[in-house]
């Protein structure tokens, strides 16, 4: 250990860091645009620079090591000069268009301008032109104008991302961002260099121009995108998702998430083609209608199958609390023995970064749930093969587009009944009698385990019917506050659809057995006491990043 | 009134002051030179008063050369204290990258404070001299960019004022 002082405080640190590193350990930061904790140091930006006693000229804080007896002083007057300096020299081809710029109000150099610089501009002269809208990539733009030459974005591709495809050319005020000739930022994590950029010169082409950042509210959730489950913002305005960002996890993910985590996974949430109402199929077409008439008509349904006619397939697109539910549902309500969910495995589509050849979220939250057959029941197969046969005639689903797989497709037609929990229009519900909205990730309360066992929780974002942002705990943002019935903006289109857990517990209600679930916190409650893998687990204790678990733990049969 | 509450009365008054009628007859003199005098009064509505400059009628946008200045940056929907003004938008080709593609102000809402006026980089907001606002509906008071916009020509007044003013 070191003993160091930091602006006349004494600390002890780890020698081996930097000091800008064990200032921020110890809750103080020290202003930079070129450091970042997960990349190498370039020690180009010089906002970092503080005194150190008995060194002749300002050091950077980002590339000086702490040594025993060290005194740093962030707030000297020769610091603060220095400081001002440089927001000058980085201002002075910095061009003034923050209300154009995406990046506004979370942009470093913008506030940084109002922190540590004199606050007014002594250049008079033009300011450099560059290239403006640069397609560096499919998901990524370009304002060379903008760049304060942080290398950031380089570093980034170079080290993390492994595609060094970027880089700096030309001198002096004259330096551009650029990628070499014939190549492309296109890496499967090439969005990441949007937050990394302190500045507005990388935007995200998908998200660009749609919102400043001050009228959406965030949310802290989970990536439904694959088993990795990264932690990430969702970003709403007016009940619709706008973006999503990666939450710091170092467990988890990072400071990192995919291209394919962030963009498609929100867009079925906000897509034409979701589920506005329950539906029924009547004289051979699907027709909406209340939640009763559809819970009523399951149920009556239901009832005309023998037990061992019925097959159940849960799914992990669902959270820990929706298949716990199912479980207990299709145990003690079905009675069937045939359960089991499909997999989603795409071989090959994985990498050591983040991004997992499983593409559902919640697996490892089945499997130590107990999903699967029962003692002689059927597992998937045995229930693709039992509805060629006809031996199974009434299929229930979980929300999985099953029909994407095409064995299943092949057999729904064989089926007598087909129910369906479904947050979308798909292949699946093409074939569906009944159709249970479900409600999406997004909007609904509930846990995901990752495949490393750790269980997450996801939270709404999204306003569905039955929700009202301000009474249930939403994040809200100034338009949802302050919004009134003569407001447009204040008349979002809530769709209504409900948890898949909520849908169970009604269906299971109508079919003559009561579930005691009001909350999805609740289910959580009663998972943890009945399921050793959970043990000890509760809402509050996951928080937002999250509780890993011991996998190998036996998963057990919940006693009812 | 006295401190303990009590009404006290002048109990001096003399006589014509008690009859009151040089007070009636300062009173009239007053009314009868105000009746010769030029006349204020606008015969509104065959009459419309045309408000100086630097009043603050409805806020609207000013075109340019058949487009909106606007660049939709969203502070005067920011800074507006009533929440009145919406903005949404988008990527034009033009030179300033973005445009309005949805521009509305409640006018229900809108105070006529003038902040959005204030706050606009682009000087594309302007209080005009319009104070005739009449709705039938709720609905009918938001006002969209085909009643926002309209041609420099006419706000010319306005734009100068805030040029010598600001």
């Amino acid at each position: 250990m070191a003993r160091m002082t930091i602006d006349g405080k004494e600390y002890d640190v780890d020698p081996k860091l930097t000091i800008i590193q064990a200032a921020a350990e110890n809750g103080i930061e020290i202003p930079h645009f070129c450091w970042h904790p997960s990349l190498s140091v370039a020690g180009n930006c010089r906002m970092c620079l503080v005194e150190v006693e008995k060194m002749p000229k300002l050091a950077i804080a980002c590339a000086t090591q702490v040594a025993d007896g060290m005194i740093v002083k962030t707030e000297s007057e020769r610091a603060i000069k220095a400081r001002q300096a440089v927001m000058e020299f980085l201002l002075i081809n910095h061009p003034l268009d923050c209300p154009i710029c995406d990046e506004a109000g979370e942009c470093k150099l913008q506030d940084y301008s109002y922190k540590y610089s004199i606050g007014y501009s002594r250049f008079e002269e033009d300011k450099v032109h560059k290239p403006k809208r640069v397609e560096l990539g499919p998901h990524v733009m370009l304002d060379v104008e903008r760049c304060i030459m942080c290398s950031r974005c380089i570093r980034f591709s170079d080290e993390i991302a492994k595609q060094p495809v970027l880089t700096f050319t030309q001198r002096g005020d004259h330096v551009v961002l650029t990628t070499f000739p014939g190549t492309k930022l296109d890496n499967p994590y090439s969005m990441n260099v949007i937050e990394l950029c302190p500045v507005g010169a990388l935007t995200s082409t998908d998200f660009r121009f749609k919102s400043r950042v001050w009228e959406m509210s965030s949310t802290e959730s989970v990536c439904p995108g694959c088993a990795r489950g990264c932690n990430m913002q969702i970003w709403v305005r007016n009940n619709q998702i706008l973006r999503q960002t990666p939450r710091l996890n170092e467990e988890v993910n990072s400071y990192w998430m995919c291209d394919a985590g962030r963009l498609n996974t929100y867009k079925p949430v906000n897509s034409p083609q979701r589920l506005k109402a329950p539906m029924v199929r009547k004289d051979g077409a699907l027709v909406e209608v209340g939640w009763d008439e559809a819970i009523a008509k399951a149920a009556s349904e239901l009832k005309s199958f023998k037990k061992n006619e019925l097959a159940a397939l849960a799914s992990a697109y669902a959270t820990n609390e929706d298949n716990y539910v199912f479980l207990r549902f299709v145990r003690e309500v079905l009675g069937t023995k045939n359960l089991d969910f499909v997999r989603h495995v795409v071989e090959g589509d994985e990498d050591e970064l983040l991004i997992r050849a499983d593409k559902t979220p919640n697996s490892t939250g089945l499997k130590l749930l107990g999903v699967g057959p029962m003692e002689g029941g059927r597992d998937l197969t045995g229930i693709i093969q039992g509805i060629k046969e006809g031996v199974i005639r009434a299929l229930y689903i979980l929300e999985d587009d099953v029909a994407s797989v095409p064995e299943i497709a092949a057999v729904l037609p064989n089926l007598q009944l087909l129910v369906v929990h479904s947050s979308i229009q798909n292949k699946t519900t093409e074939y569906a009698d009944v159709v249970l909205s479900a409600s999406t990730y997004a909007e609904r309360h509930g846990t995901f385990t990752n495949f490393l066992g750790r269980v997450q929780r996801i939270r709404p974002a999204v306003a569905t019917l039955e929700h009202d942002r301000a009474l249930d705990g939403f994040a809200m943002s100034r338009w949802d506050k302050f919004a009134s019935h003569n407001d447009r903006w204040g008349r979002p289109m809530k769709r209504d659809a409900r948890p898949t857990w909520r849908i169970l517990t009604a269906l299971a209600g109508a079919l003559g057995t009561k579930f005691r679930y009001n909350t999805s916190e609740e289910v959580f409650k009663e998972i943890t006491e009945r399921v050793p893998a959970f043990k000890g687990l509760s809402y509050a204790k996951l928080g937002s990043g999250g509780v890993t678990i011991q996998l190998r733990e036996q998963a057990a049969v919940p006693a009812s | 009134m006295g401190s303990n509450g009590k009404i006290i009365r002048k109990k001096d008054l003399n006589f014509w002051q008690r009859m009151y009628i040089p007070e009636i007859a300062k009173g009239l003199r007053l009314t009868i030179t105000q009746m010769f005098k030029p006349k204020v009064t606008y015969q509104y509505p065959d009459e419309k008063f045309v408000p100086p400059p630097s009043f603050r009628g409805r806020p609207v946008l000013v075109e340019e050369q058949g487009v909106e200045r606007c660049v939709a940056c969203g502070l005067c929907s920011r800074v507006c204290p009533a929440l009145a003004i919406e903005v949404q938008a988008s990527e034009t080709e033009l030179e300033k990258e973005r445009y309005p593609i949805k521009f509305e102000i409640n006018m229900v809402r809108c105070i006529f404070c003038g902040f959005c006026e204030e706050v606009c980089p682009e000087e594309a907001i302007v209080m005009s001299n319009e104070y005739e606002l009449v709705f039938t509906s709720q609905e009918e008071a938001i006002f969209g960019k085909e009643k926002l916009l309209t041609p420099i020509e006419k706000l010319r007044p306005r734009l100068e004022w805030l040029k010598n003013n600001r």
